[in-house]
């Protein structure tokens, strides 16, 4: 993939990559002493505020299980579960095997050339 | 006509990454309130690369021509202006000289100076005044280049809708005086968080399997990596969180070329032909998952990357290391308890438990009685335990609630099959 043009990937299969990641099983035992205290408060010892996309929004994200294992998404980009309801029905329907794409690039808004 | 094709190649690819560029760059050197400026430059600029590529050929270095001709237009633009009081940024009162325009222009075009624009630029996209849906739209506009036709189509919504949540952006951009900054010592870490999570979204749009145009799809994964891998490179930004999302979005791009078959249909994780799986992007993830560790902190894009390194080393499906994920989902439930992380939770249950559990897990859960694919995972395990009856029940109820052609066609083939 174009962006790590550049920038040299580890030699390693991704096998070997697993088995030698020592600080990423150092990271999971120190989460597993940590997971003990954590009883459904968001705050670890040491007051790092867990973060990333939680609150009250709920959001689809990429999740191997329902997209891949059972196949299928959330039509979810809103506050919540009601306005996404709400929201998908601004949907145009794409149902009826409709696959038109031609895709216009910017060709739309620069013009053809000359 | 091959050179207009080569041109139209050239439009794909180059213009759509240096235009997100140039926009930054040109709305630092003008102030973000002139962002509109800084587009129709950047606008007349590609114009006229397509115009003038398309008689002659395509220069040399052409991300060099069009920075020339961006900059040409900008200073053009500045000494047609005779106030410059409107021109908030920061270079206003070098710009009013004819000693220091030129120059001023010049340094913001450094490559080092564009990626800082770049980066104050996703900070101002995800501006907490600017409402989330817009957020999206407008880092997608103003950083990668898309049109709104495009953003229509990855949000599967109507140029209508995409140019009004861009219209309320811009709107607030001037509201609220939002200046394309990089954010005091102390608010970093949280308007970080709402980039990444921006960032996150648009990953999302493109890694769900509902839009019909494939092109758009991996755009919006690749763009989103591209953003957060510029996020990596910045002292600032690159928290062990910013590689933890990295190293997640490396792990399930991995496999956007094994999952769709000729007809662009949808290939379930168990169906994948693996070998096909990039696995320089899955040894990039678990460098980054490596570098993710220190200093110490959780978050859910670090149990995330995590669940999805273990599918990307898994030898086959029933090979999976189910057990792992699911502890995996139990920890990111708690840091996250809202009910698509416990469907997703309850659908590694069933191969990491029991089918029965995943059965009550699934029952347990509020709030998803609108959504297809809650239904699909409850009729999935009935399949397994060989319900065929109650399994068939289940797919029809989905099949009632998507309106999506890729969906229909998997659920119908999964009813034909009960």
């Amino acid at each position: 993939m174009f962006i790590f043009e550049g920038v040299q990937p580890g030699n390693l299969s991704p096998e070997h990559m697993q088995e030698h990641m020592g600080k990423w099983l150092a990271w999971i035992g120190k989460l597993k002493a940590a997971n003990k205290y954590l009883a459904g408060e968001p705050l670890l010892p040491g007051g790092k505020l867990v973060s990333g996309p939680n609150g009250k929004t709920v959001t689809d994200g990429p999740y191997t299980e329902g997209k891949e294992v059972v196949g299928g998404f959330f039509i979810i980009n809103a506050k919540d579960l009601d306005e996404a309801v709400e929201l998908s029905k601004d949907c145009p329907d794409l149902g009826h095997g409709s696959k038109v794409q031609v895709r216009q690039v910017m060709k739309v808004e620069v013009g053809q050339p000359a | 006509m091959d050179q207009n094709k080569n041109v139209n190649q050239l439009v794909d690819h180059l213009f759509r990454h240096e235009s997100g560029k140039m926009i930054a760059v040109l709305s630092r050197l003008l102030g973000l309130q002139n962002i509109e400026v800084a587009q129709d430059i950047v606008q007349d600029t590609l114009l006229q690369a397509m115009s003038t590529w398309g008689y002659k050929s395509i220069p040399d270095n052409p991300s060099a021509w069009l920075y020339r001709v961006a900059k040409n237009k900008a200073i053009d633009f500045l000494r047609r202006k005779k106030r410059f009081h409107d021109i908030s940024s920061e270079y206003s009162h070098l710009l009013e000289s004819e000693y220091t325009l030129s120059s001023t222009v010049n340094s913001l075009f450094l490559e080092t100076e564009m990626q800082d624009s770049q980066l104050r630029m996703m900070f101002a996209c995800s501006h907490p005044a600017i409402p989330e849906e817009s957020q999206i739209a407008l880092t997608l506009k103003t950083l990668c280049g898309l049109s709104v036709n495009e953003i229509a189509k990855g949000f599967l919504t109507t140029d209508d809708t995409i140019a009004k949540r861009i219209y309320r952006a811009k709107e607030k951009i001037k509201v609220e005086k939002i200046e394309l900054e990089v954010p005091q010592s102390h608010e970093l870490s949280v308007r970080t968080d709402t980039v990444l999570k921006s960032l996150y979204l648009l990953f999302n749009e493109g890694y769900k399997s509902t839009n019909p145009d494939k092109l758009i799809r991996e755009d919006l994964c690749e763009e989103a990596m591209r953003l957060c891998f510029l996020l990596t490179q910045h002292q600032l930004t690159s928290l062990p969180r910013t590689k933890a999302l990295l190293a997640l979005m490396c792990f399930q791009a991995s496999r956007l070329d094994a999952r769709l078959d000729d007809n662009n249909n949808i290939i379930l994780l168990k169906h994948q032909d693996r070998s096909k799986w990039n696995r320089s992007l899955i040894s990039k993830g678990f460098e980054l998952m490596e570098e993710s560790t220190e200093p110490f902190e959780v978050t859910t894009y670090h149990l995330e990357a995590a669940i999805a390194s273990q599918h990307a080393t898994a030898r086959s499906f029933e090979q999976t290391d189910w057990k792992s994920i699911y502890h995996l989902y139990e920890m990111l439930y708690q840091l996250q308890p809202n009910p698509v992380v416990a469907m997703n939770k309850a659908i590694a249950s069933s191969y990491a438990i029991s089918k029965q559990n995943a059965l009550k897990e699934l029952q347990q859960i509020k709030g998803l009685e609108n959504h297809h694919v809650y239904y699909a995972s409850i009729a999935e395990v009935y399949f397994d335990l060989d319900n065929k009856e109650e399994a068939k029940k289940y797919f029809t109820k989905a099949l009632e609630l998507t309106s999506s052609s890729f969906d229909q066609q998997l659920l119908m083939s999964k009813i034909n099959s009960c």
